[in-house]
């Protein structure tokens, strides 16, 4: 059994603060994501787990123990890096073995594991090779190798992904995802790839500045996002934003409108709006349509990327602001041509105008 | 044009090596002054020494001086000890210098950079400055051997080994290295449970070949060319290095011939043993391929 628990941690530089109070449940066999921008901390929050960074206050229990003070090697974990770290002067072989070897096993026992491991991920033929003469694909597969044969309760992915070619990272990802089915291991992964984040995951942490945004499996993260960041984050194209204003609230309904927009009654649980209020309406591009009738949105074309199974629009609203649509099919619009736009307010998101609403990370 | 290319390509490879050419002729010349003039006797030695025949095997040639050598003085003993007390200082300053260095860099602890900073301050400090304490230090020590407890190492050869094993530059020049080693090795080494020594011996080791070899010859210079050390804590001849051993050939009247062939005897192994070292230095960049 190996479920993670992560209780109000903290690590702090001196007067760096750079995990700010995190709480995150892992449960055992789960699928855990960390995603968030460049910076916000997912590699030193995996570090900690893995225990090669100090915790400065908080508690990490792996499995029954806290470990907060043990050393990596008796957490129970195993780690790929993102530059693979394998060791440069030892054979594939010996890589893959090193843990063993430091265990203290049999030849034959190590002998026995590592043909397993490298059935498991294809590379009973370079086993004899020097990292030197490997591709990034091949290294990954070592480094990869070489976490699998301890047979760990818990593996710890930083960015495993992040150096291979996009074919390829698709290949290791489908991997990934059925070495986990067949291994059953709790996996804590991360990345800013918000594709291998969706695909993977039981559960996505996002996080921004050492903090949690929000927890929860991917579907629930993408439909219901709680607030602007995870939002504007998760999506691609990311949602689009528009300042609206609050014209009446009828229960959990509110109606807004702005420039560009009619009044349109939408779904108002995430804060208590008022009449005047300004609020952000969120528009994901893909629920938005070319409007059959007068439509909700009115604009003009202004930009269009056909990518053959879908239309990419850029759209100059009426108020001046840009907004993207989604469309799935293959369409020709001229540039400039007036455009309506429709969407169903049951997938339209409104959130509170807090500050800093504006720099939402774009995707 | 391919012509033309190729005869600027060939006449600066003739150019280039001119140049390396000259400048080996530059070092090698007082090299093959000292071995021609170690087979000369005295007096032609000094007739040479004018001209070019100074660099030629002519004239009265033996091994006279080499025989006179061995007489004048015990010069296996010198080179025993100079090859017993290099040796040992060499093998323990890369050991404990080189755990120093990995201390320095991969293990966190409190005080570490004041430490190091204190250290590398040490590099500023010429040995004469600390020569006359050291010596009334070492002259006072206790030390348990074969006959139990006796004070005072002068007269041995610990006098000459331990003091020299630990020392700032060598620390320095191991800190530099394994600060450019890639961090997630040493990392992916802890998760899969490797103890620090295990790190230090199955990781961080074989893949500093080219370091420990610039150190052993840093060290091995410094140590093989120990003079006004040894000169100060050994009167004993049995426990005297070659460099000392040289002043035996400096009485009243100096045997020229006899130095070159004393100095011959106690430089040509060396170089020799560099050269070996050497391509051992290449053969290990070669393999570990952690540098470019
Ligand atoms: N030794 C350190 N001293 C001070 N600040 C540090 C130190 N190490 C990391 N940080 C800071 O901690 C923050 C989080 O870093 P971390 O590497 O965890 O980010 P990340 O989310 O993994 O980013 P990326 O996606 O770029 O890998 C960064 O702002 C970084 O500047
Ligand atoms: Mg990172």
């Amino acid at each position: 059994m190996a479920r993670i628990s992560l209780k109000n941690l903290k690590k702090s530089y001196g007067q760096t603060h750079v995990i700010k109070g995190v709480d995150i449940e892992i449960e055992d066999g789960e699928f855990c994501v960390f995603v968030g921008p460049s910076g916000c901390g997912k590699s030193t929050l995996l570090r900690m787990i893995a225990g090669l960074e100090d915790i400065s206050s908080g508690s990490l229990v792996i499995g029954e123990r806290e470990v907060n003070d043990l050393p990596p090697a008796q957490r129970g974990v195993a780690m790929v890096f993102q530059s693979y770290a394998i060791f440069p002067h030892m054979t594939v072989r010996e890589n893959v073995a090193f843990g063993l070897t430091i265990s203290g096993a049999s030849k034959e026992e190590k002998d026995a594991k590592v043909a397993e491991a490298a059935r498991i991920l294809q590379m009973e033929h370079l086993l004899d090779r020097r990292p030197s003469q490997l591709s990034g694909g091949q290294r990954q597969r070592v480094a990869i190798g070489r976490a699998i044969v301890r047979k760990p309760q818990v593996f710890l992915f930083d960015e495993p992904l992040s150096n291979l070619d996009a074919a390829l990272r698709m290949d290791m990802r489908m991997e990934i995802g059925k070495l986990h089915n067949q291994l059953g291991a709790t996996m804590v992964y991360v990345t800013h790839d918000q594709v291998e984040a969706m695909t993977l995951a039981d559960k996505i942490v996002v996080l921004k500045d050492g903090q949690v945004m929000q927890i929860g499996a991917p579907m629930d993260l993408y439909h219901d996002p709680a607030n602007l960041f995870v939002a504007g984050f998760l999506g691609a194209p990311s949602m689009n934003f528009l300042k609206v204003k609050v014209h009446g609230v009828n229960g959990g309904k509110v109606l807004v409108s702005n420039g560009a927009l009619d009044p349109v009654e939408v779904s108002g649980k995430r804060a208590l709006f008022k009449v005047g209020d300004e609020a952000i309406l969120g528009l994901r591009p893909q629920y938005l349509s070319v409007a059959q009738g007068a439509g909700k949105l009115h604009g003009a074309v202004a930009l269009t990327e056909r990518l053959g199974a879908e239309t990419v629009v850029e759209i100059a609203l009426k108020d001046g602001n840009p907004l993207i649509a989604a469309l799935s099919h293959d369409a020709v619009f001229d540039i400039g041509a007036q455009m309506n736009l429709d969407f169903d307010p049951d997938r339209a998101h409104l959130f509170p105008n807090e500050p800093g609403a504006g720099s939402v990370n774009k995707h | 044009m391919a012509m033309i290319a190729a005869d600027n390509r060939g006449l600066r490879l003739v150019t280039r090596y001119a140049v390396l050419v000259l400048i080996a002729i530059i070092f090698v010349f007082p090299l093959v002054f000292m071995l021609m003039s170690s087979l000369k006797p005295d007096q032609q030695l000094l007739q040479d020494s004018g001209n070019l025949r100074a660099f030629l095997p002519v004239g009265d040639i033996s091994l006279q001086n080499y025989t006179d050598a061995f007489q004048r003085a015990p010069v296996a003993t010198f080179v025993f000890n100079s090859v017993l007390v290099t040796g040992v200082t060499v093998a323990l300053s890369l050991l404990l210098c080189s755990a120093a260095g990995f201390a320095f860099v991969f293990v966190r602890w409190r005080g570490r950079d004041t430490l190091l900073a204190l250290l590398l301050a040490t590099l500023i400090l010429p040995f004469e400055t600390i020569a006359i304490p050291l010596l009334m230090m070492v002259a006072n020590l206790p030390w348990v051997g074969m006959e139990g407890l006796t004070w005072g190492w002068l007269n041995s050869y610990r006098v000459q080994i331990i003091p020299f094993i630990a020392d700032g530059l060598t620390v320095f020049l191991f800190v530099q290295y394994f600060k450019d080693l890639p961090g997630e090795l040493i990392e992916a080494a802890r998760v899969e449970g490797a103890s620090w020594w295990q790190i230090y011996r199955k990781i961080v080791m074989p893949l500093s070949g080219p370091i420990f070899a610039t150190a052993a010859i840093l060290k091995f210079l410094v140590m093989y060319n120990q003079y006004l050390w040894p000169l100060m804590v050994t009167q004993e001849e049995g426990y005297r290095p070659v460099m000392v051993g040289l002043q035996y050939f400096f009485q009243l009247n100096v045997a020229w011939g006899e130095v070159m062939a004393y100095l011959s005897m106690i430089t040509v192994p060396v170089l020799a043993f560099y050269l070996y070292l050497q391509k051992a230095f290449i053969a290990s960049i070669a393999s570990t391929g952690v540098k470019g």
